[in-house]
């Protein structure tokens, strides 16, 4: 009998335990959810605009269909609000058009000429926004961000442009999560047909097989994995400058 | 051999005309040099022309594309289909130079074979293209290095674009300077075996020119029927292999591949084809140079 009773106080208490344990995570999360879309987005802006310019370090591998390019050392400098450039450091990169959209700050650079639609949340769980400018003639027809709500960083965004089509662009964070600054991104972008006659380029054809489906591919890809971050030290405007 | 060697190479040193050559590689190059130097960009622009839909090319991105390997790869390009033109004027003028001239019997009263005057007079055309590629190497690639700079090389295909590392170019140059002698030697001994049957030093030269530029015109048709037929067996088409140093293997993500060539299989077949159009050039003219009747 006494040690039923004992069984059943250490039930009790772990009950308890558990009891007050779930109610705590279903308010965190409930608050987590109740949050707006607009009040998600000034969170994460809060974070980014902690930066106020940075340096970074990085190499980028250059994946386009009909370009093969060596790895290379570049400097990527970001200055507020949209001012974004990939240097290499030595030699010749081939950048693509919208890659000032490979900077999360330059999403929040002009918010106010946005209409913020609350999308829900994808299969990963990442809270989507959609962004709608409010100029119906504006370049960038729609953008969509999707938010890892727990730690407040974009992971990901689609961005549609009237003139160059749709911009993707994926983030890893680590040790710079805290400014809102990925360790690697990939950058998505769609590339035109490339083609030189044949009498310019006066080509040996050394019978090698060309991979045809592979040159159809209209999509390009750049990766950059970023080595280092020199934050808030200030950087020249001539660095933006040709 | 070295005493016949010697004296066919400063007949061929000695004749003004041998020097033109060297005076049109010089102008040609300090020309597309200057072109460069000063409309580089203009060039640049028209070749970047198909793609800057997709890509942002700062002013950087063109003067560092400008390099001087860059440079030179255009300069060879557009030469080096020139280039057999010079060679032609010298190996052509090895055996029907010395008929017009009825020097012919003269030279062969000396106590040398005939094969070994062949192989003599073949020896002192092909010293003769080594030194025009060599002038041609110091001028286009270390006088554009010199004036321009280097640094990656970017190779404009019609359907791709190879871009190499500064420091993994060098030595696709010096291969390339090397195949080019073999590939010129080929019209060096095309044009030597059309000078036996010639009393006159302009006929083989023409008809080294016109044999070239047909078969040129013909390599570069992109008409499927030669594609399969003649093309393969045409030695201008092998003549071009040169590029295929500059081609280069990438990984599934397009990187390049540090210090590959594409097809280099397809290199080593050309110039195995180019030896054998050599050599069937060569040892026909000593043959037939052999069997003949010596009447000037």
């Amino acid at each position: 009998m006494k040690q039923l009773k004992l069984f059943t106080i250490g039930h009790q208490r772990i009950f308890c335990k558990h009891f007050f344990a779930s109610i705590i995570l279903l308010y965190v999360s409930n608050f987590a959810f109740s949050q707006t879309a607009e009040e998600v987005l000034q969170k994460v802006k809060m974070k980014l605009e902690k930066v106020n310019d940075y340096e970074a370090n990085g190499k980028m591998k250059t994946n386009v269909a009909f370009i093969k390019a060596p790895v290379a050392n570049i400097k990527v400098y970001y200055k507020k609000p949209n001012k974004l450039r990939i240097v290499n450091q030595n030699g010749i990169s081939f950048i693509p058009k919208g890659s000032v959209n490979i900077s999360a700050n330059n999403v929040f650079a002009n918010m106010e000429q946005y209409d913020i639609i609350d999308a829900g949340r994808d299969s990963a769980g990442l809270r989507v926004i959609r962004l709608l400018p409010k100029d119906d003639t504006a370049d960038v027809v729609l953008s969509t961000l999707y938010v890892d709500q727990k730690n407040m960083l974009i992971k990901k965004s689609k961005t549609t442009t009237r003139e160059n089509g749709t911009y993707e662009l994926e983030m890893n964070y680590g040790k710079y999560s805290d400014y809102g600054l990925p360790d690697q991104i990939i950058f998505s972008f769609n590339t035109k047909d490339y083609k030189l006659p044949k009498g310019i380029t006066l080509d040996y054809d050394d019978g090698t097989e060309k991979n045809i489906d592979k040159l159809k591919d209209k999509k390009g890809r750049v990766e950059i994995i970023y080595s280092s971050y020199r934050i808030n030290e200030g950087i020249d405007d001539k660095v933006f400058g040709q | 051999m070295w005493n016949l060697l010697r004296i066919e190479l400063f007949k061929i040193f000695k004749r003004p005309r041998t020097y033109i050559a060297f005076g049109a590689i010089a102008i040609i190059v300090f020309l597309f040099q200057i072109a460069l130097w000063f409309d580089g960009k203009t060039y640049v622009d028209l070749i970047l022309s198909n793609i800057d839909a997709s890509f942002d090319f700062t002013d950087q991105f063109k003067h560092r594309l400008l390099n001087g390997y860059f440079v030179c790869f255009a300069i060879l390009n557009i030469l080096l289909i020139q280039m057999p033109l010079l060679v032609a004027l010298v190996s052509g003028d090895a055996i029907a130079g010395e008929a017009n001239m009825g020097t012919l019997r003269l030279s062969l009263t000396r106590p040398v074979s005939r094969t070994q005057y062949m192989v003599g007079k073949f020896l002192a055309s092909l010293i003769y293209t080594v030194s025009l590629l060599l002038f041609l190497a110091v001028l286009a690639l270390f006088g554009s290095m010199a004036i321009f700079g280097t640094n990656d090389l970017i190779v404009f295909r019609s359907t791709s674009i190879h871009q190499m590392s500064v420091d993994d170019v060098f030595w696709r140059y010096l291969a390339a300077f090397a195949f080019a002698t073999v590939a010129l030697t080929t019209v060096a001994s095309l044009a030597f075996l059309l000078s036996v049957f010639a009393e006159n030093a302009i006929g083989p030269i023409i008809a080294t020119m016109s044999i070239v530029i047909v078969f040129t015109i013909l390599s570069e048709m992109n008409i499927p029927l030669y594609d399969r037929t003649i093309k393969p067996y045409l030695f201008t088409t092998h003549m071009v292999a040169w590029k295929g140093f500059f081609y280069v293997k990438a990984d599934a993500e397009g990187t390049t591949l540090r210090g590959s060539i594409e097809n280099l299989p397809a290199i080593l077949r050309s110039l195995a084809i180019l030896c054998i159009y050599i050599f069937l050039f060569t040892g026909t003219a000593i043959w037939v140079f052999r069997e003949k009747d010596i009447l000037s």
